[in-house]
């Protein structure tokens, strides 16, 4: 064990955690919004509204995150068209490549999560709303979108901690990330056992936060 | 109970004896994707000139071998661990990397080059046809400046972990946008892409990606060699530590350069580098 590269490393390492977090709050953010709209959608009474919305879940879920952003990075960057386009501005950036495969995979997920959340309301606090003479628009964002909130919770933690080590990945196209530089480090010292357990320690500390952030909102909004 | 001991023990006595056994076999480790070093077919085979080589120094050596594919940025690491016991991976023989491995003498020589889109405004640049760093004569000297000002600004791209990471970073050429992958072919991709406006490596690797792909990949500025580059391509093997693995590494050693010798006696290196090269690339 060599200790002193272990200490090296470290500020390092604490560095590209800031890009790793970055990473993840902003797709979590857009994929939170996606999650939303497509929860509503796949609950939509119209059949192709809803398939659209259930296809784009499945697509996302049913394959590998890894396989995502090499299309969206690699792929899409052999498609001359796409090259000349004024999309290209965007796609030509690593980082914006990893925040779109990032937000549509974390999207699909959380869209699920919405959705069981929001269907399995109990019908009575529905009815106790419309006994009480309040308007659809109300109940859904007063009593559904609230209970359903709370009711994801646990499973959207889980999503977090997931998505946190799904970042990992941004290193494949050429990000500088927390594992990005964990093997810059190695590839220089050739020691990988040392590097990866300073870099699996911060991960490991990152979850430890985030579920304890999801524990405390849990109980604060117990009912 | 009695015969199940026995049955055991006769498992686990036919397990230490068939490692005894295969201690001699020897494992070459390669990395299967910086062609025309070393490369996969369409089904998976490892090919290109270091397989062939390979299996050449085997014959000569009279070992059995197998080869086996490890990614490159895990190369040395794989080493270490004795995943394999000899790497054959287009690996140039560099000061930093003896600080932890051993090399065999060199069996070919890689000069290293800049590469552009047919279009680019780096096409220009003029220099001579090629610099040893080790010697950084005045020309040279002038010529790093060249491509110092070429650089400024640009996104000069390289797979990690290699001599030409290291060259771009030693300062040579002042302070430069650095994107490193995880393969060569990653590299090409994205030159071609534009996500690269320049791209460094062995200039045979893109020699050939342009062959292949068709696409307009052209060769700028002078061939790089020496300094950061490196002293030709060996093998590389773990330095000798004690008791009899040691000694077997050791051993290896000195069977390689003895091997390299013979091969390159007989015409071997020449031959496979002029086959995969284009030119005799052996040293």
């Amino acid at each position: 064990m060599d200790f002193d590269l272990m200490l090296n490393s470290f500020p390092k390492l604490l560095d590209a955690t800031l890009v790793t977090l970055k990473l993840l709050s902003l797709s979590l953010i857009i994929g939170l919004f996606l999650g939303f709209c497509f929860a509503i959608l796949r609950l939509s009474k119209n059949i192709f509204i809803s398939r659209f919305a259930y296809g784009y879940s499945y697509l996302f879920r049913g394959t590998p995150l890894l396989v995502q952003i090499f299309i969206i990075y690699f792929g899409l960057g052999q498609i001359e068209l796409l090259r000349t386009s004024i999309l290209w501005v965007v796609l030509k950036e690593p980082y914006w490549c990893a925040i779109i495969a990032f937000s549509l995979n974390t999207g699909a997920y959380t869209s699920e999560i919405i959705r069981s959340a929001l269907q399995t309301i109990k019908p009575g606090f529905i009815e106790a709303g419309k006994s009480l003479g309040l308007s659809n628009k109300i109940i859904f964002f007063k009593i559904q979108i609230p209970i359903a909130i709370r009711q994801s919770l646990p499973a959207y933690g889980n999503e977090i901690i997931l998505m946190l080590k799904g970042t990992s990945l941004a290193s494949t196209v050429t990000l500088m990330d927390l594992t990005g530089v964990a093997k810059y480090i190695i590839s220089t010292t050739f020691k990988p056992v040392e590097v990866f357990i300073v870099a699996g320690s911060i991960y490991l500390f990152l979850t430890f936060l985030i579920h304890n952030l999801i524990k405390f909102l849990e109980k604060k909004y117990s009912y | 109970m009695n015969t199940l001991k026995k049955f055991s023990l006769g498992i686990l006595i036919s397990i230490f004896i068939s490692f005894s056994v295969s201690a001699d076999k020897i494992k070459i480790g390669t990395e299967g994707a910086y062609p025309p070093w070393n490369a996969k077919d369409a089904s998976g085979n490892l090919i290109g000139f270091e397989v062939e080589l390979a299996n050449e120094l085997c014959k000569i050596m009279g070992h059995e071998c197998t080869i086996v594919e490890q990614d490159w940025d895990g190369m040395i690491p794989a080493l270490l661990m004795r995943k394999f016991d000899a790497i054959m991976a287009g690996m140039s023989i560099t000061d930093e990397r003896l600080k932890t491995i051993n090399f065999s003498q060199g069996y070919a020589d890689e000069v290293a080059s800049l590469a552009v889109m047919k279009g680019s405004n780096l096409e220009s640049i003029e220099t001579s046809e090629g610099i040893n760093l080790s010697k950084k004569s005045g020309s040279a000297k002038k010529d790093l400046k060249t491509i110092t000002a070429a650089l400024k600004g640009k996104t000069v791209c390289v797979q990690t972990a290699t001599i030409h990471q290291n060259f771009l970073e030693s300062g040579d050429v002042g302070k430069v946008n650095v994107r490193t992958y995880k393969t060569q072919d990653e590299v090409n991709l994205d030159l071609a892409a534009g996500r690269c406006d320049v791209a460094l490596a062995a200039a045979v690797a893109f020699t050939d990606y342009a062959d292949k792909s068709g696409k307009p990949v052209v060769l700028v500025g002078p061939t790089f060699s020496g300094g950061a580059f490196g002293n030709g391509v060996g093998v590389g093997i773990r330095k000798s530590g004690d008791g009899a693995i040691g000694k077997r590494d050791a051993q290896l050693l000195k069977d390689f350069n003895k091997a390299i010798n013979e091969a390159r006696k007989q015409g071997i290196i020449s031959k496979l580098a002029i086959k995969h090269f284009g030119f005799d690339a052996s040293m």
